[in-house]
């Protein structure tokens, strides 16, 4: 019999999708049975508690947990987020629900021992609820009480080789794709480039001293797979500044039907004949592909990189060889002003160890700007959005570029600086007056 | 800016605030020491570590305040 009857929440359960409340009813059911005689170090109910939370909340209409708090692990500004609920007395199991957030691996590689670790080390001494992944990338620990900090902070640290993620007014936990270790498109080492940048900004992280959050996240190539360009104030999108490899004896092996366009993801169901002038080269969004002679040819300066034909053929079409990245400032989401992606800042940069040109000449010179200009909870897109993306590149000491431009004559403005003039504001008006009347 | 003098008035100020705020964001602390941000953050990073100032989040947003003062605290640190 539950611990608190929840009429509400169990109408959850009768839809056909998975249900979060079956779930927590599970794992409340496996800490009331402990048939691994864990010693639980926060109450058993939790779950149930929070189950009959959730349920007072709906019948409300209203929240019960309070906002934010004091808690921490020594020495960190951020990593926990203070739950605390506001009616204690009935649900003393949930008092405190404060979550972790736990830095994940790069490319979120696990082996099955450390996720029991992991695991093992919640279930004794949080409630045993995991969210995988956050919107952050972190291992989500939801909900302990603020003594179990401490343990926990001690056991990863020491016993576990991991760090607490960011939250608040911090570095957050970097983010990236599973780059090289498994994709052939990666341009860039990714998980090299998160885990230097995650070492050596370790301060950021855990000391808050930014206007608002910052995110740093690492795709290997114009394919996102974490989504960088949406979700980061600095997305780093790997690149190539040559030309797209082709191999034509697999384009015709395309044509003829020898190999599965997509790798075969779209074998489900019969699409016909592969139509490589309908699927590739007629999608090409910069119409810089044709065939000539039987052979496909593209004119690699007009190529975006938007990854399209490679990714339908990637047996006959590889990313080039002079690689590196991208780097576009600003993304956010719509808190203020509306969701923005990033704005390209940096068209092109080698991703070389030890990426002393990434920290000095692109992440020191923004975070400087931002940190004295930016107001509280200003994201950096709306610093940049405030002051504008000019601005942002005098910071920097960068040169306007035509890749800047997002699209032609979106603003008409161009304000020259006096010293940006030949001869300045001034002029000799005798000289004037020889060419030009009264 | 001298470790001690920087302490004293930042408690100087906070405590005259008290009245109407007890949680702070950074910036607002580097302009009471009159510092840039990254010299503020070494000062403040020690007033914390040296239990003078603690970190509120909300999860994310970030704030500083002196131990025991603001509505919460009292729920907050219930050591029983
Ligand atoms: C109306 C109320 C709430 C609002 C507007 C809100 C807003 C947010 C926002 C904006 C974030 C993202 C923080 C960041 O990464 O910067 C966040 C994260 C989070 N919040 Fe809330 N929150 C609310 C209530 C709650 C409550 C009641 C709980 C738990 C009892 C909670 C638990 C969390 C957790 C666990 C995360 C981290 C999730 C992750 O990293 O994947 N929030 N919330
Ligand atoms: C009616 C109740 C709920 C609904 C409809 C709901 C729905 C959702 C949805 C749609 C997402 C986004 C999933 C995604 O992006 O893939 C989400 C994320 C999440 N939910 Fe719930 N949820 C509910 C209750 C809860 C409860 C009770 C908890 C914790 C005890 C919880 C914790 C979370 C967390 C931590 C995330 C991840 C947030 C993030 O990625 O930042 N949710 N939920
Ligand atoms: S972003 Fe590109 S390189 Fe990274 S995993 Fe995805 S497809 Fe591969
Ligand atoms: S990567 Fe995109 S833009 Fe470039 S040639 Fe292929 S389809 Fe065209």
């Amino acid at each position: 019999m539950a611990k608190h009857a929840t009429p509400l929440l169990d109408q959850l359960e009768s839809g056909p999708w998975p249900s979060f409340v079956s779930d927590l009813k599970a794992q409340a059911a496996k800490r009331a049975k402990n048939a691994e005689n864990i010693e639980f170090q926060i109450p058993t109910d939790v779950v149930e508690d929070l189950l009959g939370i959730l349920e007072l909340s709906f019948k409300h209409g209203r929240t019960h947990w309070k906002h934010g708090g004091i808690v921490g692990v020594f020495g960190y500004g951020g990593g926990v987020i203070g739950r605390y609920c506001d009616q204690p007395e009935e649900f003393p199991g949930v008092a405190h629900f404060h979550t972790m957030r736990v830095a994940q691996p790069g490319g979120k590689f696990y082996s099955t021992e450390y996720l029991r670790q992991i695991c093992d080390l919640w279930d004794m001494r949080g409630s045993g609820i995991t969210n995988m992944h956050g919107s952050t990338g972190d291992i989500i620990f939801l909900g302990t009480t603020t003594p179990q900090l401490e343990e926990v902070f001690f056991e990863l640290t020491h016993n576990l080789n991991q760090d607490l993620g960011g939250s608040g007014s911090n570095l957050r936990t970097p983010a990236d794709c599973i780059g090289e270790a498994r994709c052939e498109y990666a341009c860039y080492d990714t998980q090299a480039l998160c885990y230097d940048l995650t070492n050596e900004y370790q301060d950021e992280l855990h000391r808050p001293a930014f206007p608002y959050k910052f995110k740093f996240k690492f795709d290997g190539c114009p394919n996102c797979c974490v989504a960088s360009i949406a979700r980061a104030d600095l997305s780093f999108i790997g690149t190539w500044r040559d030309n797209i490899r082709i191999d034509q004896e697999a384009v015709q092996a395309y044509i003829g039907g020898e190999i599965a366009p997509n790798g075969g993801a779209h074998s489900g169901r019969d699409w016909g004949k592969f139509d490589i002038q309908a699927e590739v080269i007629g999608r090409c969004p910069t119409q810089c592909m044709w065939m000539e002679d039987g052979k496909l040819k593209i004119d690699d300066r007009e190529c975006t990189r938007c990854m399209h034909c490679i990714n339908v053929m990637p047996r006959a079409l590889r990313i080039g060889n002079d690689r590196g990245c991208s780097i576009f400032a600003g993304a956010k989401a719509p808190i203020l002003d509306g969701a923005q992606m990033g704005s390209l800042v940096v068209p092109f940069i080698k991703v070389e160890e030890p990426y002393s040109e990434i920290k000095e000449t692109v992440i020191e010179p923004i975070w400087d700007w931002w940190m004295e200009e930016g107001k509280n909870r200003e994201r950096l897109g709306e610093l940049m959005k405030r002051q504008g993306f000019q601005k942002m590149l005098e910071v920097m000491d960068l040169k306007p570029v035509p890749q800047h431009v997002q699209e032609p004559r979106h603003n008409p403005y161009i304000f020259w600086k006096e010293d940006e003039v030949d001869g300045g504001w001034e002029r000799d008006i005798n000289e004037f007056r020889k060419y030009h009347k009264r | 800016m001298e470790y001690e003098e920087a302490k004293q008035k930042l408690v100087e100020e906070l405590t005259k605030k008290l009245k109407s705020k007890s949680k702070f964001y950074f910036n607002d602390l580097a302009n009471i020491l009159g510092e840039k941000p990254r010299d503020a953050k070494k000062l403040i990073n020690r007033m914390v570590t040296d239990g003078v100032l603690e970190y509120w989040s909300s999860g994310s947003t970030s704030m500083y305040g002196m131990p025991g003062t603001g509505k919460q605290a009292a729920a907050e640190h219930e050591e029983k």
